[in-house]
């Protein structure tokens, strides 16, 4: 019963140079920590056994939120606590923030850590001994996925609460290596795979978010079983750009908790493009996105209820995002 | 003027509060004895297999390991029931859970130990396991006790009081249901630890984070065959017991074993995925239960059948089965009553007892199904379960004697404090109300082992100066019971309980108390305390008496001093009455003891369920149920609950408090599951107990019957108001959205499932369909008591 981290070298940089140096030279055994809150429960459970692990939490390029050239721009080791209470910050950014699991989490826990959250799974987050006796999966090092044992992949799922909100507002990411960097837009940094997640290089570090300003309403729903701590059972984000009231020219419709990356449900999106928002179209689309995105069952509640769920959570983000929108027509009537 | 009724009563923060507060209370884990050596227990990967060879050379050549141990170096089997001896601190030849303890270690660090549990060589040879009740009562499966293969039945019962049957042709109306309790663990905020030392003069020190001193200094006494004189056993303050530290356990006696073996000191504190491998929680039960009832609502007989899932091992599990059948009686006037129970083993970690031990499973069926009733009769809920009260001073069918009752009161006030009879049926869809009643013991009638002796006793010693230091076994498991020792001392002393010195749960210090379970503390403690402060007291004023020539029936003792009554300023200090007193007999020490009256009823099995008093409680919930999602949003809890006497009000609530929350996981959140053989989720953020955010208003109402045994009339509070708060979720749950959820925990995906049922004209209900095929034994037949019947 291991309940103590194992030993491994700690390097704190102070530079993105000098970080970004660090990883390129390190090993395929060296981790970088933003806050921790997810990696050293893993290391305890010895999930992760790295020889080394490289904090960013000194990184001054990685701190701050600052808004410049018509976006927000996030470092992506702003703590989730500053994120929440930054004035800067799009509110619908901000609201998705704070459902992050608790305060003292979110005291610790990074912008960009929640980004690149790494995949979950109730067989691959338990204890050592646990994972020992019941055998190691897919993602543990064994070679079945005990999700879906006939198939050859990992169902692990994406649980972060700041994506689908993020990809919602067209957000970018700055990915910064030594040997240069690259802006791509975030919802490309996954890929649909619990264990190769995250499709940014090994040397590549995650910098910054930015958000541009659009004129958008957006809003996340995340349907959880306590009121802190837990991950989603499913979250869903929604945006949309709008021309005038009711009719919408760009939506998005993001999920969590389901797929092993951030699912945007397009046949929904392009439905509501195309019909435009009404009550009778939302209810349309949720039952789109129902339709269209499968569970297993890997996560809290099963498979079946969580499937249940999908058209709930959208219609519920898409229902708030039309009462935004027709108080702010409202508004805009009486000026 | 000095009142004579400053302490009983009052409300006063527990005496340790300000040391809990700052952080300055020594727990067990706190405990650390220069040398202290890291253990940590080696567990099974395994179900349910053989121990064929266990090889510690490679681990034992480690740097810093100092030593190994295995079953074979703890051979004896003991548990906390004299019928249960069926654990072994290590496994000697079996394995029959995930998780049970197979070698210990001790090292000089946690890193050496953790790394020297990888290098136990152990070959195990698998056996096929019983991982469900359907397994273990249906199928022919290894046993996993005893050889060969057969049903593994751990105890079955059948008694019948009157004629069930009978009376069952002639009701006017019979229900009939099945439910499911899942089960769950205490989940205490405290993981279990144990820290032992052995002196060169073989003396062995204990100090553990136990609710019973005294069963592990008798168990440590068996394992290590060691004379009682050479164990100490210490109870370290508990953070957290609801009954998970009230067996003796591997990491205990593997410590004292270790720190033996070594000469140093040696510490075990569990992880949280092994206290609920340890677990002993909460049994999962499946119950099948047919009430009849007249046309005018009254009960005409009860059958009831529970099928319990014990786990790997004993523990309290015989004490749990009859309990399930034991306390039905005592709220509800019960004329015929058939019980049949069973335990099975399964390789599961095992069940035992949890605030409320095999009663609030029995309860969700009983108030659950007396809401059905209450629709098929037409009959307002309220209505149906006033009519049906058991009477104060009466005997129930099965024996047990009633005391003092205010459930009457208790039912009265939660339904106006809560406006029930105008919101019931009456709340937009999606909003409800629901009520429910429960009852415990104030204390189990009979020890856990047989024997003639008190079943507590406490000391009190005065110095020469006035100083009072009280001395009890009671263990404060954070329910205050310390604190209550205090009240009742200086309450019939006439001191402050903040001028007491309270020395408690220490095996060599300190005279017997059983222990901190079954909500006996309180009542017999305090009754033990309460003749030994009045020896004292009695002492005293002969003594002053003497003096001052004064008859001792005019003497009063208040606010620290001994006078005449009417005349404050007469007669003299505290301490000059003691300094009068020791001058006079000499050392001024009293001793006082408890022992419950003889209860038992004429039928084996009778020792269960008996109590000198019962508490009562009623709850009501309102709730918020969300029809698409599924999920439950407490928004008021009303519990009444009469104990008797609030000896110190302020902790009354908080135990009020405490249990409702701890209903409220149990009713919504809370399930110790498995998948196969392996846990669902042995951490805190799988298993889910409610957090702050989910904790509504609680309004408690204390209602007091004075009963007349307890001390200054006190009954239970630590476990009776959790038992009607799961039923009155599920009831409020129905009254909200019209599905019946008949399992615990109500999680969301069973309030969709119902819904969606429900809306495609199928059942209206979520909830087991039948119970295994199960041949239980003959049917004991028991007289009612003599007069039982007669109106």
């Amino acid at each position: 019963m291991t309940t103590h981290l194992p030993t491994f070298d700690y390097r704190r940089p102070t530079s993105l140079g000098e970080a970004v140096r660090l990883i390129s030279s390190g090993g395929s055994s060296t981790v970088v920590m933003a806050g921790g809150t997810d990696l050293v429960p893993k290391m305890k459970r010895r999930q992760l056994t790295p020889s080394t692990v490289i904090s960013l939490s000194r990184v001054t390029e990685m701190q701050g939120i600052r808004y410049q050239d018509g976006a927000t721009t996030i470092g992506s080791g702003t703590l989730l606590r500053e994120v929440v209470a930054s004035r800067l910050v799009p509110e619908p950014l901000r609201l998705a923030a704070a459902t992050v699991a608790s305060p003292h989490v979110r005291n610790t826990a990074t912008i960009g850590g929640n980004l690149c959250l790494d995949t979950r799974c109730n067989y691959i987050d338990m204890p050592e001994g646990w994972r020992i006796a019941n055998g190691h999966c897919l993602k543990d090092g064994g070679d079945t996925c005990w999700v879906a044992p006939r198939q050859e992949r990992c169902w692990a799922v994406h649980a972060s609460d700041v994506s689908p909100i993020a990809i919602a507002m067209h957000t970018n990411v700055r990915l910064v290596s030594e040997t240069g960097e690259r802006i791509i837009p975030l919802e490309d940094l996954y890929a649909n795979d619990g264990i190769n997640n995250l499709t940014k290089r090994r040397d590549e570090l995650l910098v910054e978010l930015k958000i541009p300003s659009i004129e958008m309403r957006a809003s996340y729903y995340k349907l959880r079983r306590r009121g802190a701590i837990d991950f989603a059972l499913v979250g869903a984000a929604a945006s949309f750009a709008l021309e005038e009231a009711g009719s919408a020219e760009d939506v998005r419709i993001v999920l969590t908790g389901i797929a092993s990356a951030p699912v945007r449900v397009f046949e929904a999106e392009q439905f509501l493009v195309a019909e435009g928002l009404s009550p009778g179209s939302i209810v349309e689309a949720a039952g789109i996105a129902g339709s269209c995105v499968r569970t297993q069952d890997n996560t809290d509640l099963g498979s079946r209820y969580r499937k249940w769920m999908i058209p709930v959570a959208v219609q519920r983000v898409l229902e708030g995002l039309a009462m935004n929108t027709n108080e702010r027509s409202a508004d805009r009537g009486t000026d | 003027m000095v009142s004579p009724h400053l302490v009983v009563g009052e409300r006063h923060p527990r005496l340790d509060a300000m040391d809990q507060t700052r952080g300055a209370v020594i727990y067990a884990d706190d405990v650390a004895p220069p040398g202290v050596l890291v253990g940590r227990l080696l567990r099974s990967p395994h179900a349910h297999a053989s121990v064929v060879r266990i090889d510690t050379t490679h681990a034992q050549a480690l740097d810093g390991v100092i030593g190994i141990i295995t079953g074979e170096d703890l051979p004896t089997r003991y548990g906390i029931l004299p019928i249960s001896q069926d654990e072994y601190a290590l496994a000697l030849d079996t394995v029959r859970y995930v998780g049970e303890p197979v070698a210990a270690i001790a090292a000089t660090s946690a890193t050496v130990a953790e790394r020297a549990l990888a290098l136990i060589e152990v070959e195990y040879e698998a056996m096929a396991s019983t991982l469900s009740l359907r397994a273990a009562l249906e199928e022919e499966l290894p046993l996993l006790h005893g050889d060969g293969v057969g049903r593994n039945v751990h105890r079955s019962v059948a008694l019948e009081f009157g004629d069930v049957d009978g009376a069952l042709r002639s009701s006017h109306h019979i229900e009939e249901d099945v439910f499911f309790f899942r089960g769950n663990t205490h989940a205490a905020l405290e993981a279990h630890s144990a820290t032992a030392s052995y002196s060169p003069q073989g003396k062995l020190t204990l100090t553990s984070s136990t609710q019973v001193p005294h069963y592990v200094h008798r168990t440590l006494e068996k394992v290590l065959g060691l004379p009682s004189g050479k164990i100490r056993v210490i109870a370290a303050p508990v953070g957290g017991g609801f009954g998970g530290k009230t067996d003796p356990f591997s990491h205990e006696i593997a410590a004292a074993k270790l720190a033996m073996l070594t000469g140093r000191p040696v510490k075990f504190t569990l992880s949280r995925e092994e206290v609920f491998y340890t677990h002993r929680g909460r049994h999962p039960v499946l119950m099948w239960l047919k009430t009849g009832f007249s046309a005018d609502g009254n009960i005409t007989a009860v059958h009831f059948r529970s099928f319990l899932d014990g786990g790997a091992y004993g523990s309290y599990g015989v004490a749990t089965l009859y309990y399930t059948g034991a306390l039905q009686a005592t709220t509800y006037r019960i004329p015929n009553y058939r019980f049949e129970g069973v335990r099975a083993f399964t390789n599961k970690p095992p069940c035992g007892p949890k605030r409320g031990n095999g009663t609030p499973q029995p309860r969700f069926a009983i108030e659950c199904q007396l809401d059905k009733a209450s629709e098929a009769l037409g009959i307002d809920p309220v209505a149906l379960r006033l009519r049906n009260l058991v009477e104060p001073y009466s005997s129930t069918v099965n024996h047990l004697r009633i005391t003092s009752s205010g459930l009457k009161e208790c039912i009265e006030r939660v339904v106006a404090a809560s406006d029930f009879d105008a919101r019931h049926g009456r709340l937009a869809d999606g909003r409800g109300i629901g009520i429910a009643v429960g009852s415990y013991m104030s204390g189990a009638g009979l020890p856990i082992y047989w024997n003639d002796m008190p079943q507590s006793e406490v000391e009190i010693r005065v110095d020469r100066g006035g100083g009072v230091t009280v001395l009890s076994m009671a263990a404060d498991i954070g329910q205050g019971s310390t604190s209550m020792l205090a009240t009742v001392v200086a309450h019939r002393l006439g001191l402050r309980m903040e001028d007491l010195n309270l020395v408690t749960g220490d095996t060599d210090l300190t005279p017997i108390d059983l222990g901190s379970y079954s909500s006996r503390v309180t009542f017999m403690a305090g009754n033990a305390a309460l003749d030994a402060a009045t020896a004292v007291r009695q002492q005293i004023l002969s003594v002053v008496g003497r003096k001052l020539e004064v008859d001792v029936a005019d003497l009063e003792l208040a606010g620290a001093r001994v006078f005449v009554r009417g005349d404050e300023e007469s007669g003299m200090s505290w301490s000059e009455a003691v300094q009068l007193t020791i001058a006079s007999d000499g050392p001024l020490l009293a001793t006082g003891s408890y022992r419950a009256p003889e209860l038992a009823g004429p039928y084996r099995g009778s020792g269960v369920g008996i109590s000198p008093a019962y508490s009562y409680s009623a709850c009501v919930v309102l709730l918020a149920c969300d029809r698409d999602t599924g999920m439950v949003e407490i928004e008021r809890v009303w519990l009444a609950h009469d104990v008797g006497k609030a000896l110190n009000p302020l902790l009354v609530e908080g135990q009020i408090e405490g249990g409702v929350y701890m209903g409220l996981g149990e009713a919504l959140f809370e399930e110790q599951s498995f998948r196969g053989a392996h846990h669902r989720g042995p951490s805190l953020l799988d298993y889910k107990i409610p957090t702050a955010l989910e904790m509504p208003p609680v309004e408690t109402i204390i209602v007091e019957s004075d009963d007349p045994e307890g001390p200054y009339g006190a009954k239970e509070v630590g476990q009776g108001p959790l038992l009607p708060v799961i039923p009155a979720v599920a009831n409020a749950i129905h009254d909200a959205i019209g599905v019946r959820i008949d399992e615990v925990p109500i999680t969301p995906d069973k309030v969709v499932a119902a819904l969606r049922s429900a809306e495609r004209g199928r059942s209206t209900r979520f909830g087991p369909s039948g119970v295994p095929a199960f041949e239980f034994p003959e049917i004991t037949r028991v007289e009612p008591p003599v007069g039982f019947g007669v109106t």
